[in-house]
């Protein structure tokens, strides 16, 4: 048996196509519409297909059973950190793309994101919603992807750096972050250094950042040293730690940046899109309004109802990760030949899954394409019963670490925005969409809503 | 209903142990979860659904 190869709908050879990715296969394809490409694979091969970007094999795996084999395998069998050349240059050399699952697991138990810190994280991102919508006003006007970029800057940074780091930030910060992430061109699986427009951006934005850093360390070791050469203990965040380390602020910026990677575009993208489906479906806007008016009734604080249970929003969260995941395209390297619905994978061949494509197979979730949060809601529970498929998190030892974190974070969003103000689409419902041409994904320009307080 | 965990996935969040105590361990050791009570009683059945529900890893399985 052979594993079948996708169809070609772009001339690699086209005039149209950058020189530098001439006969490279289907990457002229996935750089300007992956999904198209992914779904096709499926359509066309089944759970196991073929494509190829430059002088790499991918087999994309969909289905539960090739799924769970992929999120199974062991990080010497399926290697992810070697899959994902595009991140190198935005982390910077000597900085890790990501950590193994059992260095993951040590920074569970120790450090931003273990159950018991949430609740003070809970605190800081309601105050940080409050400070952002501080000068909102009786009405306006507020493009999703500026705002909630520039947010998840400011709650990532506070939650997972430190609060005296977050102080020292501004929008310009969270505006040079958006660059780095645009820099993501898939032309990086021929050369993540080559000298191409996006690339120069990124660059330059990651000066930036670097530059912004500098002078917060200049100032972090100007104020140690009038105070005797050290920082007092409560004022200390993790800034204070590398710096004391000898860590040169290039690896220190690096080392922030993929901190905040996972958490910022994915939380960022994730509210725009649960914003804009809940314009699309008024009915469901009712009920997560009417929810929540009843929840805070008693007065209660926003930091606290995040952390439990608020059953409409969760679904319609959930639903939104099923249509619109922050990741379409998750990448491993196989480092041994692996054996998968009895193919061999030979080692060097990269194998893909795709949360866009898994989430919305008909046979496990009916009437895929439409939203409709009643799915999680028991007995259906369509997430716990395709645990394979319904991926938006990933899955396995490798899930989001983060997932916790990211849905508290999503309900306090909503909790302090829905009630104190409503919404209305500011531009043709069907006009709001990803810009897909970059692996980290992005709402596309402009992508506005208006907003009016509420009276009550 | 039958409680189960499955330690090749459970990433020590430990959310099971802050939803329901009384039905789950942590093996600090092997760094993931141990089932106390494989099969819940009628009254410990919410607080498993609870723990089910939101383990970040989907670790854990109540089944008939």
């Amino acid at each position: 048996m052979t594993i079948p190869t996708v169809s070609t709908v772009l001339d690699d050879q086209d005039p149209n196509v950058p020189e530098i990715i001439r006969g490279t296969g289907h990457l002229p394809e996935m750089r300007v519409d992956p999904i198209s490409l992914f779904t096709r694979v499926r359509e066309e091969c089944g759970d196991l297909g073929r494509f190829r970007l430059a002088d790499k094999d991918v087999v994309m795996v969909t289905g539960a059973e090739a799924n769970e084999a992929f999120f199974r395998a062991p990080d010497d069998v399926l290697d992810q950190a070697a899959a994902y050349p595009f991140m190198t240059p935005i982390f910077g050399k000597g900085v890790v793309f990501d950590a193994s699952p059992e260095e993951r697991q040590q920074m569970l138990k120790n450090q931003a994101l273990r159950g018991d810190m949430m609740r003070g994280h809970a605190q800081t991102i309601e105050a940080e919603i409050r400070r952002m919508i501080a000068g909102w006003g009786e009405e306006g006007e507020i493009d999703l992807l500026d705002f909630f970029a520039e947010l998840t800057i400011y709650t990532t940074s506070a939650c997972l750096v430190g609060k005296p780091f977050r102080e020292e930030l501004d929008s310009s910060f969270a505006q040079y972050y958006h660059e780095l992430e645009h820099g993501t061109d898939a032309i990086a699986y021929v050369d993540p250094y080559a000298d191409i427009e996006s690339f120069r951006m990124r660059d330059a934005a990651r000066e930036r950042l670097v530059a912004l850093v500098q002078a917060i360390v200049d100032k972090r070791v100007a104020r140690a040293k009038a105070n005797g050469g050290s920082v007092p203990r409560e004022e200390r965040d993790l800034l204070d730690v590398l710096i004391s380390i000898d860590m040169d602020t290039d690896t220190i910026t690096g080392v922030f940046i993929s901190m905040m990677f996972a958490g910022h575009h994915t939380s960022s993208g994730t509210a725009s899109w649960a914003m804009i489906e809940l314009l699309r479906h008024p009915e469901v806007m009712d009920d997560v309004v009417t929810e929540l008016d009843e929840l805070y009734a008693d007065g209660s604080e926003v930091s606290f109802q995040a952390l439990r249970s608020i059953p409409v929003l969760e679904a319609t969260l959930k639903e939104t990760l099923r249509l619109h995941p922050p990741l379409i395209i998750l990448m491993r390297l196989v480092r041994e030949d692996f054996e998968l619905l009895g193919e061999t994978i030979p080692a060097g061949t990269l194998l893909a899954a795709s949360p866009r494509v898994s989430n919305r197979i008909e046979a496990d979730f009916p009437k895929a394409e439409s939203f409709d949060p009643s799915r999680y809601i028991d007995p259906r529970q369509e997430d716990m019963q395709n645990r394979w498929t319904w991926i938006p998190f990933g899955a396995g030892k490798h899930r989001c670490v983060g997932n916790a974190f990211a849905m508290m974070q999503m309900k306090a969003i909503f909790s302090v925005i829905l009630r104190d103000y409503t919404f209305e689409a500011a531009q043709p419902l069907e006009s709001y969409a990803d810009d897909f041409t970059k692996m980290v994904i992005q709402l596309e320009q402009p992508c506005k809503v208006r907003y009016r307080r509420r009276s009550r | 209903m039958r409680l189960t965990a499955d330690p090749g996935l459970c990433q020590g969040h430990q959310e099971c142990l802050a939803e329901a105590p009384d039905l789950f361990d942590f093996d600090a050791d092997g760094d993931h979860v141990v089932v106390r009570v494989p099969e819940p009683s009628q009254e410990q059945l919410p607080s498993a659904r609870a723990a089910v529900k939101y383990c970040p890893a989907f670790a854990l399985s109540l089944e008939d």
